[in-house]
C-alpha cells in the first residue's frame, strides 16, 4: 500500500458537485502533477460534510484544514502554499459570522462544534466507493460481531436496549418492530430499506447514502439476521443517481468481499439485497406503497393491519426502516447499546440529522443529539437568520409537521415535544423563515405539495387537500371571508380523522399548526385585506413617498409596464393600476422612495 | 372463535375475523359505504364507513376493521356524522349536478348518502373534473366526472372478470379511472373490454351505466321479473327490466345462484330480439313455395307427419338430431329422448362440437 504524506479531501456530495466541485478535483489533480508531487498527495472524493453553504469544500489531512468556497482559481495557491510549503491558505478559511475570526480547523467551526455525527460518521472523511475505507473505519465489524456471537434474539434485544426510533418520522420502536417481522412465522421474510426521501429541502438519506452506503447494508444485514431474512430491497428515488451508483458500487463490492450475499463471512447466514428505483411518487416513502411499488403495482397505500411485519412484500413478512435508521445500526453494535442510549433524551435515544434551509446563515446538514434545542440548532449550528432579520418560525418535519414560533424555541428537540407542539420530527427537514415570510403563503406551499402528491385513493385525501388548498389560495389572493378560517379547521380534522394513510393523516398539519400559531396573519389577510410580510402580491400596493424620491428615474426605466411616471430630478408618480407588482423598482431605488405594503 | 362486541349500546356477538361492518349489519345496524364489496377484495378506500371505537387513533374505516373482544363502537356518533357529512361534501362539490337527467337516479348511493345525512348541497366552490364522456363502448356509457374512484370497476374486471381493463390513471385530484393509455372503452384491441358489463352492475353511482337503458325509465317504474337468460345453457338468471308490458333492459339480480351478478354481454345487452318486428311470433309452413301462417297444432301435427313417413319409407338411421348449446340440460336430455326412443337412432350430436 502506498503512503501519501497529504490527502485531500474533495466534497463530492451533491451540493458540492453543483458547485463546482469536481472542476476542483480535476484542477488539483492537473496541479498536483504540475508540481511534480502527484506521488505524495493522495485526492479522495468524498461524500456530504454537511455544510453546503460553504460549498465546494475541500480539507487537507493531517492537519484538517477546512478551506470553504473554493474556485478552480485557488488550486495553484493551495498547492504551492500549503501542499508544497506547508504555509494555511488564510484567505478560504471560514470565516467566523460574528467576530469575523478565522478558524482553520473543522471542529472548531461552530456549525460543526455542536454536533454529534454517529449516522454521518464517515461522511465527508471516506472515499464512499472505497469499501476498505469504510472497514478502516472500523466497517462491518459490527456485522461480524453479530454473525459469529450473537443470536438473533440478542440482536432484537439489544436494539429495543438502545432505544433507536424509526428515523424516517413516525418514531416507531426499531427493536419492537425487529421483534414484531422476527416473530411472524414463514421461510421467506424480506429486509427492505426505505430511501424514497421525497420531504422538500430533506436530503440526509441522500447524504449517507452518497458518503457512506455500506453503512447502510451493514445495518440492513443486521436486521435481516435479526428477523431472519434472506433477501432485501433498497427502494431508492430515481431522482438520485449518485446515490444509486455508489450503493451498486457498494453492493458489488461487499458481494466480491464475501460481506454480502451466500454465506456471509462463512457463518452461514445468506442475504441478497437489490435495488429498486422508485418512479418519482413522493406517496411511495409510505410503506404500504413502497411495497406495491416494489412488487410492481401502482403505489398507493393499502390499510394497515396487516401489517408490513405480518403480510409485507408478497405477502411475506417483512421489515421496513429507513436510511438514517439503518445507518445507526451498526454503531449500536460496535460499541454497545447503552452507549448509544446514553445519548439523548429519555424517549428519544442517539442523536438525529437535520436539512436546514431557509433564512438561515449555514444552510446544511447537521446531527445533533436528541434533547437539543431548536434555538441552539437554528442559532448555534445555523449561525442565525441571514442579513440580520427577525425569526418568525421553523417549520419542522417537512410537509407532515408544523410551524412552530418563537415562544417555543427553547424546546428539547425529541419526537414527543414536538408532536405535541403540532409538528413531528419527520424526516427532519428544517425550514427557518424569518419576518419576510408569510405564514399563510408558507402554509400554502406545503399544502400544494400534499395536495399533489395525494395518490388519489382515498377521498379525504384526494378531495378535502384539494379544497384547503383552494381556500389558502382564496385567502392570499384577499377574498377570504372569516368562515374560511372554521372551515380550515373542520376539514383539517376530518383529514386527520379519517384519511388512509400518514401522507393524508397528517396533510393539515402545517395549516392547523400555522392557525395554532399565526392566526392573526390568517385574519390580517381575511378582516384587513392586508398581508403583513408583504408576500401576497394580490394584496400588496407599491407606493412613491414623494419626499424621499430624487427623480433619478431608475425605477421608470426598470419598470416593464410603463406604471412609473416622472419629470428628472422631480418626484415620481405610480400608477397602481399598470403595476404588475414585481418588485423590480423597489431593488432598483437606492432612496428608500417605494415603499409596499 | 366468538368474539362479543358492543355496537352502538347493543351486544353483537360474531366469529373471530368478522369487520366492525359485517358485525354491524348482522345486529342490523347499516353503515354506509361506497367502495366495499363482499365479493372484492378490501382496498378500505373511500372512509365513509369510519366509526368510533373506543381507545382507539382516529376513525377507523369498519369495512377493514376486524372485531376484537370487548371493542365498543359507535357508528353514528357525533363526530362520525361530520366526517361522514364533510366526505359527502367533497363527494357533491366535485360531482355533476345533473341528477334530474341521471340514469342512476333512484339507484344512486351518492344520492342516498346525501339524503340520510342531510347535505343539501356541496358547500366548497372550486375545480370540478373535466373529462371528455366516454361513448366509445357499444354498450356502456362513461361519464368520469360522475365517477367517487371507489374502484370497484377496477376491481371486478381484475378480480372476477380477469380482463382488468381499468386502472387508476394520474394522481390526486385528477385521478380517473381508464383503460390502459386512456383509450375508449369501445377501442376493444388497446382496451380488450368484452363489454360484459359486470362494472355496470357494481358501479354505486352514474358514472358507468348501459347506453341501451338511457333514458328509457326510472328505476321505481319498471318492474323487475327475474329470468333464465336464453343464450346458452349456463343458466345465468337476471332481471328483465319490464315498463308498461315492454322489456327496457336487464340487470344483475345478485341472488342468481348460477352467476351472482355477473353476466356477458349477450345476456345484458342482447334483448333487444325481444320487440323486433323481424320476429317470429307464429310457425310458418311452406306452401306451394310460399311461407303460410299456421296454428301451432297445425305445425306439430305437420312434422310428427312428415317424420313418421321419413322413419316408415327409409328407416331410423336416415334421421339425425342436432340440438344446441343454447338448450338447457334439461331440454338436451328431452331431445336425446326424442331421438333414441321416438326416432329409433343414435344419430344426436350438439353444436358445441362442430
Amino acid at each position: 500500500m502506498q503512503l501519501y504524506r497529504a490527502h485531500v479531501l474533495v466534497c463530492g456530495g451533491t451540493g458540492c458537485v453543483s458547485s463546482g466541485s469536481k472542476k476542483i478535483e480535476q484542477a488539483l489533480t492537473d496541479e498536483l502533477a504540475k508540481q511534480n508531487i502527484d506521488k505524495e498527495v493522495k485526492i479522495v472524493e468524498t461524500g456530504c460534510h454537511g455544510f453546503c453553504e460553504m460549498g465546494p469544500i475541500v480539507i487537507v489531512y493531517p492537519e484538517g484544514t477546512f478551506y470553504c468556497r473554493v474556485a478552480v482559481e485557488d488550486i495553484p495557491e493551495i498547492v504551492s502554499e500549503h501542499l508544497v510549503k506547508g504555509r494555511i491558505v488564510q484567505r478560504l478559511l471560514f470565516k467566523a459570522p460574528v467576530t469575523e475570526e478565522q478558524v482553520p480547523s473543522y471542529k472548531e467551526i461552530a456549525f460543526y462544534k455542536k454536533q454529534q455525527r454517529v449516522a454521518l460518521r464517515n461522511c465527508g472523511h471516506i472515499d464512499p466507493e472505497d469499501i476498505k475505507e469504510y472497514i478502516a473505519r472500523d466497517g462491518y465489524e459490527a456485522l461480524a460481531k453479530v454473525l459469529t456471537g450473537m443470536t438473533p434474539n440478542e440482536v432484537i434485544e439489544d436494539m429495543k436496549k438502545a432505544g433507536l426510533r424509526g428515523r424516517g418520522g413516525g418514531g416507531f420502536s426499531t427493536g419492537l418492530k425487529w421483534e414484531f417481522a422476527s416473530k411472524s412465522p414463514g421461510p421467506k421474510k424480506y429486509i427492505i430499506c426505505n430511501a424514497d426521501e421525497g420531504d422538500p429541502g430533506a436530503f440526509m438519506d441522500r447524504s449517507v447514502l452518497e458518503g457512506d452506503p455500506h453503512s447502510v447494508l451493514e445495518g440492513m444485514l443486521i436486521a435481516a439476521f435479526a428477523i431472519g431474512a434472506d433477501e432485501g430491497y433498497l427502494y431508492v428515488r430515481a431522482e438520485y443517481p449518485l446515490a444509486i451508483k455508489r450503493l451498486k458500487v457498494a453492493i458489488a463490492q461487499a458481494e466480491e468481499m464475501g460481506l454480502l450475499g451466500e454465506n456471509i463471512m462463512g457463518s452461514g447466514f445468506s442475504c441478497r439485497l437489490h435495488i429498486k428505483e422508485g418512479a418519482g411518487a413522493f406517496v411511495c416513502g409510505e410503506e404500504t406503497a413502497l411495497m406495491a411499488s416494489i412488487e410492481g403495482s401502482r403505489g398507493m397505500p393499502n390499510p394497515r393491519p396487516p401489517f408490513p411485519a405480518v403480510k409485507g412484500l408478497w405477502e411475506k413478512p417483512s421489515n421496513i426502516n429507513n436510511v438514517e435508521t439503518f445507518a445507526n445500526v451498526p454503531v449500536i453494535y460496535l460499541h454497545g447499546a447503552d452507549k448509544y442510549a446514553s445519548v439523548g433524551t429519555e424517549k428519544s435515544k442517539g442523536t438525529k440529522v437535520f436539512a436546514l434551509t431557509g433564512k438561515l446563515r449555514n444552510t446544511g446538514l447537521a446531527e445533533v443529539p436528541m434533547g437539543i434545542t431548536l434555538r441552539e440548532i437554528i442559532f448555534d449550528i445555523g449561525g442565525g437568520i441571514m442579513d440580520d432579520k427577525k425569526f418568525k418560525a421553523v417549520q419542522i418535519g417537512g410537509p407532515s409537521g408544523g410551524c412552530i414560533p418563537e415562544q417555543h424555541l427553547d424546546t428539547p428537540v425529541d419526537y414527543d415535544s414536538l408532536t405535541a407542539l403540532g409538528a413531528m420530527m419527520g424526516s427532519g427537514g428544517l425550514v427557518v423563515m424569518d419576518e419576510t415570510s408569510c405564514m399563510v403563503d408558507v402554509a400554502k406551499f406545503f399544502l400544494n405539495f400534499t395536495q399533489k402528491e395525494s395518490c388519489g385513493k382515498c377521498i379525504p385525501c384526494r378531495e378535502g387537500t384539494k379544497r384547503m388548498l383552494e381556500i389558502l389560495e382564496k385567502i392570499c389572493d384577499g377574498n377570504g371571508v372569516p368562515e374560511d378560517i372554521t372551515t380550515l379547521e373542520q376539514l383539517g380534522k376530518v383529514i386527520k380523522n379519517t384519511a388512509l394513510c400518514a401522507l393524508g393523516q397528517s396533510a393539515p398539519n402545517p395549516i392547523l399548526s400555522t392557525l395554532r400559531y399565526f392566526r392573526d396573519e390568517f385574519e390580517a389577510h381575511i378582516y384587513q385585506k392586508k398581508c403583513p410580510a408583504g408576500v401576497c402580491t394580490a394584496m400588496l400596493e407599491y407606493k412613491i413617498v414623494a419626499e424621499n424620491c430624487k427623480g433619478c428615474g431608475a425605477c421608470a426605466r426598470v419598470c416593464p409596464v410603463g406604471a412609473i411616471t416622472g419629470e428628472k430630478k422631480e418626484a415620481h408618480t405610480l400608477d397602481t393600476s399598470k403595476c404588475i407588482k414585481c418588485g423590480s423598482c423597489i431593488e432598483k431605488c437606492k432612496f428608500n422612495a417605494i415603499v409596499k405594503g | 372463535m366468538s368474539i362479543t362486541l358492543t355496537i352502538n349500546g347493543q351486544k353483537v356477538t360474531v366469529p373471530a375475523g368478522t369487520t366492525v361492518l359485517e358485525a354491524a349489519a348482522q345486529a342490523g345496524i347499516d353503515i354506509p359505504t361506497f367502495c366495499h364489496d363482499p365479493e372484492l377484495s378490501k382496498p378500505g378506500a373511500c372512509r365513509i364507513c369510519v366509526v368510533e371505537i373506543k381507545g382507539m387513533r382516529n376513525l377507523p374505516p369498519s369495512c377493514v376493521t376486524t372485531v376484537v373482544e370487548g371493542m365498543e363502537v359507535e357508528t353514528e356518533s357525533a363526530d362520525v356524522v361530520e366526517a361522514r357529512r364533510t366526505i359527502l361534501d367533497l363527494l357533491l362539490a366535485n360531482h355533476p349536478e345533473d341528477c334530474m337527467t341521471c340514469q342512476k337516479f333512484g339507484d344512486c348511493k351518492l344520492a342516498e348518502y346525501a339524503y340520510r345525512y342531510g347535505v343539501r348541497k356541496a358547500s366548497f366552490v372550486g375545480d370540478k373534473s373535466d373529462f371528455p364522456v366516454d361513448e366509445s363502448s357499444a354498450v356502456l356509457y362513461r361519464d368520469m366526472n360522475k365517477c367517487i374512484l371507489c374502484g370497484k370497476c377496477v376491481r371486478v374486471c381484475a378480480e372476477i372478470v380477469g380482463r382488468s381493463v381499468y386502472d387508476f390513471t394520474s394522481r390526486g385530484f385528477t385521478t380517473k379511472v381508464a383503460p390502459a393509455l386512456d383509450v375508449g372503452l369501445g377501442e376493444i384491441d388497446e382496451s380488450k373490454c368484452v363489454s360484459c358489463g359486470s362494472c355496470v352492475a357494481v358501479c354505486p353511482v352514474g358514472a358507468i351505466v348501459e347506453k341501451n337503458m338511457m333514458g328509457k325509465a326510472r328505476p321505481w317504474e319498471v318492474k323487475k321479473v327475474k329470468t333464465t337468460c336464453p343464450y346458452c345453457g349456463c343458466g345465468c338468471n337476471f332481471d328483465l327490466n319490464v315498463k308498461d308490458g315492454k322489456v327496457v333492459g336487464v340487470t344483475s339480480n345478485p341472488s342468481s345462484e348460477v352467476n351472482g351478478r355477473h353476466l356477458c354481454v349477450k345476456g345484458r345487452f342482447g334483448y333487444d330480439f325481444i320487440h323486433s318486428s323481424d320476429r317470429l311470433t307464429r310457425p310458418l309452413i311452406k306452401k306451394d313455395g310460399e311461407f303460410v301462417e299456421a296454428s301451432w297444432d297445425e305445425a306439430i301435427r305437420y312434422v310428427a307427419y312428415r317424420m313418421k313417413e321419413i322413419k316408415e319409407k327409409n328407416g331410423s338411421e336416415a334421421m339425425g338430431v342436432l340440438t344446441s348449446a343454447r338448450c338447457t340440460n334439461e331440454e338436451n336430455y328431452l331431445m336425446n329422448k326424442m331421438a333414441r326412443v321416438a326416432f329409433g337412432t343414435n344419430n344426436i350430436d350438439h353444436c358445441a362440437r362442430l
